[in-house]
């Protein structure tokens, strides 16, 4: 059983351009933001990205980094429209397969399952079936004989997650109200690389939580990053809420003055821009 | 639900405003709904949810907004995370309030994108989970501003699907319904022969002229309309004192902003 510890920076060497990348958590809530800050400081671009779209999403687009986004939706949950995101489809910034969440759901638990597609029926109808051409319909054998979506599998060559605990096996736990779709991104990609707040012991996982918290299996996971504060500043519910202020402050400055100011050549030097923010919004 | 104390110890209360009408309306949607999940988007049909909830349909099911069913009072009662909502939406048991950013007169709903979906004038939330709620189980819509500009002839984007489509489908869509439309001037439905939109009731201070002036498409308008119900004394203070004493309904409804 190898330590599979690694640093933020270490998880985005082993990504590449052009690379299917997905990312877990649900709109403003335990996104991986270290990780996408640290894929932010290198050149990898032309990403088609998988999620269920937050402020990941947004940075991601707006730094012009996606050729490709997958997704149901993308929101800053208490900011319904993710300012950034608009404008970067608002310029026709990159393609977009858009489909609705339960459909999303099927193409992970499709890639999951290494099946092609799942059936569902949500899509009939909708224009989700007129905005992705390359959906097909397939046609019950048994005597129903209903026509239903063939949701098409959603493989990733890597995913990107944050927990609230893991070892340094690669076990992952979450202690929120909400697993979200996080073991699915893990078991639907080919790397799984799981940032958390802290490491602990192996033994440490179920002295104060229950097994069922125990989300994420070591043996779907690549490598694991110790990374407090690591979904900032999205929620990472018990240990922290969403950091309104700072989403506010994220959703209505431009993105080049946000990166400029935030996104320096290291976490810390985000953790010291946002302590100087706070400090400012205090004094 | 407790017993309300009797009323006559207390101040006489104020008329109800615009936004208590719209409560009140939104709660009907889930009059007769039986034990399922309520599924209320925004402030308004919350209110009405849970209004639902402690007078006449005390069997629904609520969330806490995130991950777990909760009672009037907040107690935890179930979980509900993400993945366990999306298949309860697939097996039917829940009835969904969402918004529309623009709405057709079959019920079609648009929360994706305005103008060509290709090179979106205004990008909006997406697809979310509307293609699945409505093939799956009752939808309704809130519409907390009533204007052309959300009652179109015809959406941009069809997210929520509407009759018409639903009728092209046949039997993948035995599970489609649409309850009701609240807007801030009234209540719609779809009990028409086409299934095309009908006002049921205009909220107190509303007339047909006025929901005929805000409306992109030809209403259905029945001779006699109806009045959005009078809330009950118990209701009213159900709303004022224990769903929203810091009335913020009236925030998304404003009293003067509507004639």
């Amino acid at each position: 059983m190898g330590d599979k510890t690694m640093s933020a920076d270490e998880v985005v060497s082993r990504l590449q351009s052009g690379m299917t990348l997905g990312i877990g958590g649900w709109g403003s809530r335990r996104k991986p933001m270290t990780l996408v800050r640290a894929l932010l400081r290198t050149d990898i671009t032309d990403l088609t990205v998988v999620s269920y779209g937050g402020p990941d999403v947004g940075m991601l687009a707006a730094a012009g980094r996606i050729r490709k986004l997958v997704t149901a939706f993308v929101t800053l949950d208490s900011i319904p429209l993710e300012p950034h995101y608009r404008a970067a489809r608002e310029r026709a910034g990159f393609e977009l397969t858009e489909v609705d969440e339960g459909m999303f759901l099927s193409g992970l638990r499709a890639a999951a399952h290494r099946l092609p597609f799942l059936p569902v029926r949500a899509g009939l109808g909708s224009d989700v079936m007129r905005i992705n051409p390359h959906l097909k319909t397939i046609t019950s054998p048994y005597e129903d004989g209903e026509t239903l979506v063939a949701m098409p599998a959603l493989w990733m060559d890597a995913a990107l997650i944050h927990m609230s605990r893991a070892d340094r096996l690669g076990n992952g736990q979450y202690l929120g109200p909400d697993p979200y779709f996080d073991d699915l991104f893990c078991a639907a990609a080919d790397a799984a690389y799981v940032s958390c707040e802290r490491i602990v012991d192996t033994a440490e996982l179920t002295k104060a939580a229950p097994p069922q918290s125990l989300l994420l299996k070591r043996l779907a996971v690549t490598g694991v990053v110790e990374a407090p504060n690591g979904a900032h500043f999205t929620s990472c519910s018990p240990d922290y809420d969403r950091d309104e202020e700072f989403q506010r402050l994220y959703a209505t400055t431009p993105w080049p003055e946000f990166a400029e100011r935030f996104l320096g050549p290291a976490e810390e030097a985000y953790r010291a821009a946002v302590r100087k923010w706070r400090k400012e919004q205090a004094g | 639900m407790s017993t309300p104390e009797t009323a006559d110890t207390r101040a006489p209360l104020s008329p109800p405003t615009r936004a208590e009408y719209c409560v009140i309306a939104c709660a009907e949607a889930w009059r007769g709904a039986g034990e399922i999940l309520a599924s209320p988007m925004g402030l308004v049909p919350s209110l009405g949810a849970r209004l639902a909830r402690l007078t006449f349909a005390p069997d629904l099911l609520l969330t806490d907004g995130e991950a777990l069913l909760v009672g009037p009072d907040g107690t935890p009662e179930g979980w509900l995370p993400y993945r366990q909502h999306l298949e309860l939406v697939a097996g039917g048991r829940r009835h969904v309030m969402m918004g529309a950013s623009q709405i057709d007169r079959y019920g079609n709903q648009n929360i994706s994108c305005i103008g060509d979906w290709s090179h979106p004038r205004r990008q909006l939330l997406g697809m979310r989970g509307a293609p699945l709620n409505t093939l799956n189980n009752p939808t309704s819509y809130w519409i907390p501003r009533h204007s052309r500009r959300v009652f179109v002839e015809r959406v941009d984007v069809v997210c929520g699907v509407g009759y018409d489509r639903a009728a092209g489908l046949g039997d993948a869509a035995r599970f489609h319904g649409l309850g009701r439309v609240v807007s801030d001037l009234g209540a719609f439905d779809f009990a028409t022969p086409d299934h095309s939109m009908r006002l049921a009731s205009l909220h107190p201070g509303v007339s047909v002229e006025q929901v005929r002036e805000a409306t992109g498409f030809a209403l259905t308008v029945p001779d006699e309309v109806p009045r959005t119900r009078e809330p009950e004394e118990a209701e009213l203070r159900l709303i004022r004192e224990v769903l929203d004493p810091a009335g913020a309904r009236t925030r998304e409804v404003p009293e003067a902003a509507r004639g």
